[in-house]
């Protein structure tokens, strides 16, 4: 089931993480099974083979722990109060924007809904483009004007608030695509919720017909607000609704199977036509924050999926137990990591010999995760304090090249503010 | 009705904290207007102190009892629904009548209108207004025209449609909409909008049992922000009819819902600070709507002020403006005022700049008096 390649190559370092690297001696890559995946009219589906690198592993860790350690902040600024309105959270949904947005380029398009924190960060958006956004501040990636459901960046559609709208916008990015020529494929996203949208059928049936470049992508978190799947749907199998469009079903929960049947994905729309991914995952958090989640399903359920099935502690013991570390000894650090050496060996004396290797990877975690909670939290304190927009602004963005002497119009005259 | 779970009230309590409003890190203020609560009419019977979403929920609960064709579905409306108007309703009256419907506003408002096609009470809930449009062609082309296009053989005035409207403080551009003018421009239905609990009640029975296919928009500050002493029993309150609130003989004053209440206040300072008496007129019938009663006060006070929270351009507002200009020519002696949303969507951060506020109606006031 696993395969190792070994290597102990030095290389040259200036990240402490790479002193690390240098200093274990490790596998440089590593080989994973996949659960299963279910086809819905395709003989031979995407490889459950996996296999990835040691930089891939640690950026896919990473990525899904800034999502998380966001959405954290997020959930916490919006207790204290500093983000108002609506506010849906994607904590345990990481494995599904990490794993696609790993098997595509930044040319391809994605659109989503509104829960659009985690995709727009590995699209692109920087932690405090996402949670600026929220707190309305001018460096958010809207500019403050959007908030939580509305968040964009290049080939980064939204972010958007009405349920199921963005799935036949998809669909349009696509046809885009092919009639540009392009050889890039779209990614609409949608929930269990939304796919019983009266709309998504007609985009189903518009990209078939034209052959299209589009992925569309269910992310079946089990629940539609507050009603489980088998409650709204007829048939809950979302990735056979395409009716006439092939379908894969994914463990969601596993990145690294995410990232197969989006790589498969992406080479089968460009030669055949749409796809249909059910991207079976969960999310902790309530639909928005005035759902504290607990109304349709039970403390337990979700407990039990937090401890067993959670898509970051999955990989990191996926990761670290397919010893992309090894047990021989640790060599000497990259500059500056003496002390730090110290500490480890000290740690590695507390450990058992077999344990060795996990615990030089361990540290490389540790050194993740503290990096990003603080990454996360300078972004936190500076969204807090990020300024709103000036008041001109209200009038901005609502037409372009307005006709000459075009006031927005108010009915006090003091507001009647040319559009600029 | 049951009462709601600790869990309920752990949702209530974190909707509660939405309907303040915050700027920057601080809290600043709650609602944009002080609530008065109306009297209740001593005919309708013994009162208990509600909110407007148990007035709803008691509306709700009257018609469920006696009607055995009258069914209620909706996103998330068997658990209570996200403002909890239909708590405790499934319980009572079972899931085959109060029952969970997928996200789909058009399969809602069309399975609706079948239903009431076919004899049956249909009340349906689209979980915000701003939500309502996949459902548009349904309501328009559907629901407003079944009567007429029939020959009066049809009709589906058996459906009523509720959705939360208007501002709440924080809700940005899809949770803060006031789309009642793009109904009011589809002859066949009825457009309602309560100001308070009692209101909220008689109305929304009116509407159940009216013959006309009706919308009944129900701003969602007010479902906690408005508390009063509600009949505990069945009561209506006649459709197409205004309220006029408060006499006066120098200004009228126009609004629905929520902007009732800011109207109110601006009438207060008016008197206060300017020594102007305004009457004060709450619409509660978008369609048809109560000409004479807006006639009579414009003829009388020869000054009108219009104030609602969607924009200006095509708002209803402009409706009014363009009758009363037409039936009073004579007796106006000020052109007719509105104070609106602005031509622009529904803002995120500059939701306090957008609003109409009393301090905008107020300038307005002035305006009138002394032109």
């Amino acid at each position: 089931m696993l395969t190792l390649v070994r290597s102990s190559t030095a290389r040259s370092s200036r990240s402490w993480i790479l002193g690390i690297q240098q200093g274990c001696n490790y596998a440089t890559e590593a080989t994973f099974e996949t659960k299963p995946f279910k086809l819905h009219r395709l003989e031979n589906g995407p490889p459950t083979t996996v296999k990835i690198t040691r930089e891939e592993a640690l950026q896919y860790y990473k990525d899904m722990q800034v999502i998380r350690r966001m959405e954290t902040t997020a959930a916490n600024l919006y207790k204290s109060k500093i983000i108002r309105g609506f506010c849906h959270l994607y904590s345990g949904q990481e494995a599904v924007a990490v794993g696609m947005e790993h098997a595509i380029t930044k040319e391809d398009g994605v659109i989503t809904a509104y829960r659009a924190h985690g995709w727009s960060y590995m699209r692109g958006v920087p932690v405090l483009g996402v949670l600026a956004e929220l707190t309305g501040g001018r460096s958010g990636c809207a500019k403050g004007k959007g908030g939580s459901m509305h968040m964009y960046c290049k080939n980064f559609y939204g972010g958007n608030g009405i349920v199921g709208a963005q799935v036949p916008l998809g669909a349009g990015v696509a046809l885009a695509m092919k009639y540009q020529g392009k050889k890039n494929v779209c990614l609409a996203l949608y929930g269990d919720g939304a796919a019983n949208q009266g709309q998504l059928f007609e985009a189903y049936n518009m990209a078939k017909l034209w052959d299209l470049p589009c992925i569309f992508v269910c992310e079946n978190n089990g629940y539609g607000m507050g009603t489980s799947a088998a409650r709204s749907s007829a048939n809950t199998d979302y990735y056979t609704r395409g009716d006439s469009i092939p379908g894969i079903w994914i463990d969601a929960m596993d990145v690294l199977a995410v990232k197969s049947a989006t790589e498969f994905s992406k080479q089968f729309v460009l030669k055949n036509g749409p796809i249909l991914l059910e991207a079976a995952t969960y999310r902790y958090h309530g639909h928005s924050m005035s759902d504290p989640g607990t109304s349709y399903r039970t403390r337990e359920e979700v407990q039990e999926v937090r401890q067993n099935r959670d898509p970051i502690g999955l990989f990191k013991s996926r990761i670290i137990s397919s010893a992309l570390v090894t047990e021989d000894d640790l060599k000497p650090y990259a500059p500056g990591g003496m002390n730090r050496k110290k500490s480890f060996d000290h740690k590695w004396q507390l450990t058992a010999k077999n344990k060795k290797a996990d615990a030089c990877f361990l540290l490389v975690i540790q050194k993740i995760d503290n990096d990003i909670r603080q990454e996360v939290e300078e972004a936190a304190e500076k969204a807090k304090v990020d300024p709103e927009l000036p008041l001109e602004d209200l009038y901005s963005d609502i037409y372009s090249q307005p006709p000459p002497n075009f006031v927005v119009r108010g009915s006090d005259p003091t507001v009647m503010v040319s559009v600029r | 009705m049951a009462l709601p779970s600790k869990t309920l009230s752990a949702a209530c309590r974190q909707f509660s904290l939405l309907c303040r409003r915050f700027v920057g890190t601080t809290a600043v203020r709650s609602v944009h207007f002080s609530y008065v609560p109306d009297t209740p009419d001593p005919k309708h019977g013994s009162t208990t102190r509600m909110n407007l979403f148990q007035s709803i929920t008691s509306a709700l609960d009257v018609c469920l009892g006696k009607d055995p064709t009258a069914v209620i579905f909706g996103e998330d409306v068997a658990f209570g629904g996200v403002f909890r108007c239909t708590v405790g309703l499934r319980d009572k009256y079972g899931e085959a009548r109060v029952f969970n419907s997928p996200l789909s506003e058009q399969g809602i408002v069309a399975f609706g209108i079948g239903m009431a096609i076919a004899g049956s009470t249909a009340i349906a809930e689209i979980q915000f207004a701003d939500y309502i449009f996949p459902a548009f062609d349904q309501l328009r082309n559907e629901a407003a025209m079944f009567r007429y296009r029939t020959g009066n053989q049809f009709d589906c005035g058996r459906l009523t449609v509720r959705a939360p409207c208007m501002a709440v403080g924080h809700g940005a551009l899809y949770h803060s909409q006031s789309v009642e003018a793009f109904f009011g421009h589809c002859p066949g239905l009825k457009v309602v909008i309560p100001r308070g609990p009692i209101q909220a009640k008689g109305l929304l029975l009116s509407c159940i049992r009216d013959e006309n296919p009706c919308i009944f928009f129900e701003p969602k500050i007010l479902y906690r922000a408005a508390i009063e002493e509600v009949p505990t029993g069945d009561y209506e309150l006649p459709l197409s009819k205004a309220s006029v609130l408060l006499e006066g003989s120098d200004v009228t004053l126009i609004g629905w819902g929520t902007q009732v209440h800011v109207l109110r206040e601006v009438a207060a300072m008016a008197q206060d600070k300017l020594n102007v008496s305004c009457e004060l007129i709450d619409l509660c019938t978008i369609l048809p709507w109560d000409k004479d009663t807006v006639l009579a006060s414009a003829a009388k006070t020869g000054r009108v002020l219009i104030s609602h929270e969607a924009p200006v351009t095509m708002g209803f507002g402009a409706e009014l403006a363009a009758t009363i200009q037409s039936e009073c020519f004579l007796n106006l002696e000020a052109p007719i005022e509105r104070v609106c949303g602005y031509d622009t969507p529904f803002p995120h951060v500059f939701e306090p700049f957008y609003m109409p506020d009393k301090w905008r109606c107020l300038e307005a006031v002035k305006r009138l008096v002394n032109f």
